[in-house]
């Protein structure tokens, strides 16, 4: 059992900046592009390691992309990093043309995502992305939990053929994984056992969900937690269990509920085994600037929100 | 001028009759699909893979092998064509273009027919695509070349000046854009919808080499394409003005045939006259 805290705040993409430089002293073919945010995703690093091997194109989205995937049809594993809202949104097209219709080897890896971007506002919290990614064929999406879950993303990222998506945050979250922890691109993994209610949460929820279950505890409600770093392929085996076994779940992410986890989780929930869900999420509107903890805070996506909706769900069940 | 034999010049200018003809059927048969835009670019791609490129029908994915790539990707029809003729699948297989279960797509797919090197539709990403094969090449320290097929209205396309600051960043030598300038877009005259002139001033400032050419004139095709490969440190574009529907002459110059097949009537008067250019060779 995953205990809840005290955690260790780290940089997620730290661990990718140093992963990638790893990989590339690994892998002679992996290359990387970017888009003038080198510094900040700490692309640089693996630019100064491997000159020749980091391509900055400018603030020009669309053309990264590209280039990406003709570099991966040369043979290449290409990474194009930057942040989510460009990465995706902006470049949506593109990916579904040149990289998952193509199913060429491009790791699409974008911190900034959700409304923790913070004070730069609506325009940069893209909370649409995961819904985007996971609905374009050949596309495996990825949101790992912590620094060295995102560190393994960029490993199982490079080992896996064809395009991947993943998206990780630009404020500190909590650690709650080791580098010597199982990591599978499929895989959910259960943090915590319970019986009553099923918590599944992604990025910087599974933090708050493992929040949620301590507190739910306290009140003799044993709740089970989920980390679901892949979000597609989707690990139906694990999510099928914990409906059939715990009668309820609690969707909890950093992302619209129109098209995210929770609309994952309740796609394959309705159709195996019918029970109450409640999502956690951000419901259908946009961001707005303030520090990520506050924009986190108001619009519901804390431990205390996943505890609420854990509560509804326990007595909406029918057992 | 590079010396290019008469004779070599003849055997080019049947193959291009022979993939207009190709063209003309494969659109009329499924009564859809875009000659305009595939007859304007033939002479372009019959010069390229019946003279410059090397490919190996065999082996359509060697390590070595020159890329051609459509950013147009309407233009298919004569890409397909081109294919058949050289042997990367078989002729018949040409009109199935475009009909259900077919390895040939309305659209060029990566992966589904052999030596397509790209996926195409959206207009332009090919010349991004290409930025990106041609670094690759680069940093293996390869020397097959990379070439990009663009249509005239995607120069409208924002991607396609992002991809050309960033060949002429990283002085792509082993880059040669080609731009079918026939002047029609699905829409209208390519002058009245977004206007493009001047073109090539254009492409100057943004620091490529640029040629202007006939691109119906094999001599001035390929002696570009051999100036493209002498010039050092920088990428090629050769703008080349073309006729849209060249080669069947109520096709010619026509906004409708950007994506209008032709009729049964049409198609016999458009074969017929295809036919003649043959025997006048």
């Amino acid at each position: 059992m995953t205990a809840a805290g005290p955690w260790k705040m780290e940089s997620q993409r730290s661990y990718f900046g140093k992963a990638l430089v790893d990989l590339g002293r690994r892998n002679p073919d992996v290359v990387v592009v970017g888009a003038d945010t080198t510094e900040s995703i700490k692309t640089i690093d693996f630019g100064k390691a491997f000159p020749d091997r980091l391509f900055q194109l400018g603030i020009a989205e669309p053309n990264m992309v590209s280039v990406a995937a003709g570099l991966a049809a040369a043979g290449k594993i290409a990474f194009a990093a930057t942040y989510s809202v460009f990465g995706s949104g902006h470049t949506y097209n593109i990916i579904r043309q040149n990289v998952a219709y193509t199913n060429l080897n491009v790791k699409i890896f974008c911190s900034h995502a959700g409304l923790s971007v913070g004070p730069d506002g609506a325009t940069h919290q893209i909370n649409e992305d995961i819904g985007l990614m996971r609905g374009l064929p050949r596309m495996t999406v990825l949101v790992p939990a912590d620094g060295p879950q995102t560190a393994k993303c960029v490993d199982a990222a490079a080992d896996l053929k064809g395009p991947v998506y993943c998206r990780f945050s630009r404020t500190n979250v909590p650690t709650l994984t080791s580098m010597d922890d199982d990591f599978r691109i499929g895989r959910a993994y259960t943090m915590r056992d319970g019986s009553d209610v099923t918590l599944i949460g992604c990025g910087l929820m599974v933090a708050r969900c493992l929040q949620a279950a301590e507190t739910l505890a306290k009140e003799g409600v044993h709740a089970r937690v989920i980390n679901l770093p892949t979000v597609k392929p989707f690990d139906t085996a694990t999510i099928d269990r914990a409906a059939r076994e715990t009668g309820g779940i609690v969707t909890a992410e950093e992302h619209t509920v129109v098209h995210g986890i929770g609309a994952a989780v309740a796609d394959l929930v309705v159709n195996n085994h019918p029970v109450p869900i409640e999502m956690v999420g951000v419901h259908d509107v946009f961001g707005e600037s303030g520090e990520a903890e506050e924009l986190l805070q108001k619009y519901g996506l804390t431990a205390e929100k996943i505890a609420e909706a854990a509560r509804r769900v326990v007595r909406r069940r029918t057992r | 001028m590079v010396d290019v034999s008469e004779e070599t010049i003849r055997r080019l200018k049947k193959q291009a009759v022979v993939l207009r003809r190709h063209i003309i059927r494969m659109t009329h048969s499924v009564q859809s699909g875009h000659p305009g835009g595939s007859m304007s670019a033939c002479d372009l791609v019959t010069a390229l893979y019946f003279h410059v490129l090397h490919v190996d029908a065999k082996n359509p994915t060697w390590a070595d092998r020159d890329r051609f790539v459509l950013s147009k990707g309407h233009a298919c029809p004569v890409w397909y064509a081109a294919l058949a003729e050289r042997g990367f699948f078989p002729v018949d297989e040409l009109l199935t273009f475009r009909k259900i279960n077919s390895r040939l797509q309305g659209h060029p797919e990566l992966g589904t027919t052999p030596g397509v090197e790209n996926a195409a539709g959206a207009e332009g990403q090919g010349l991004s695509f290409s930025v990106g094969l041609s670094l690759a090449a680069r940093v293996d320290h390869k020397t097959w070349r990379t070439y990009c097929l663009m249509g005239d209205g995607e120069q409208d396309v924002g991607q396609t000046w992002e991809a050309a600051m960033a060949a002429a960043k990283y002085g792509l030598d082993n880059l040669t854009g080609i731009i079918d300038r026939n002047g029609i877009q699905q829409e209208g005259r390519t002058e009245d919808i977004m206007p493009l002139e001047p073109l090539a001033e254009k492409w100057e400032a943004f620091n490529w080499h640029v040629l202007n050419i006939d691109g119906h004139d094999f001599r001035q095709i390929l002696a570009a394409i051999e100036e493209a490969h002498r010039t050092r440190g920088r990428p090629t574009v050769i703008i080349a003005r073309t006729v849209k529907g060249k080669g069947v002459s109520f096709m010619e110059n026509k906004i409708k045939y950007h994506g209008a097949a032709t009729t049964d009537e049409e198609l016999r008067l458009a074969l017929a006259e295809l036919d003649a250019q043959e025997a006048a060779m």
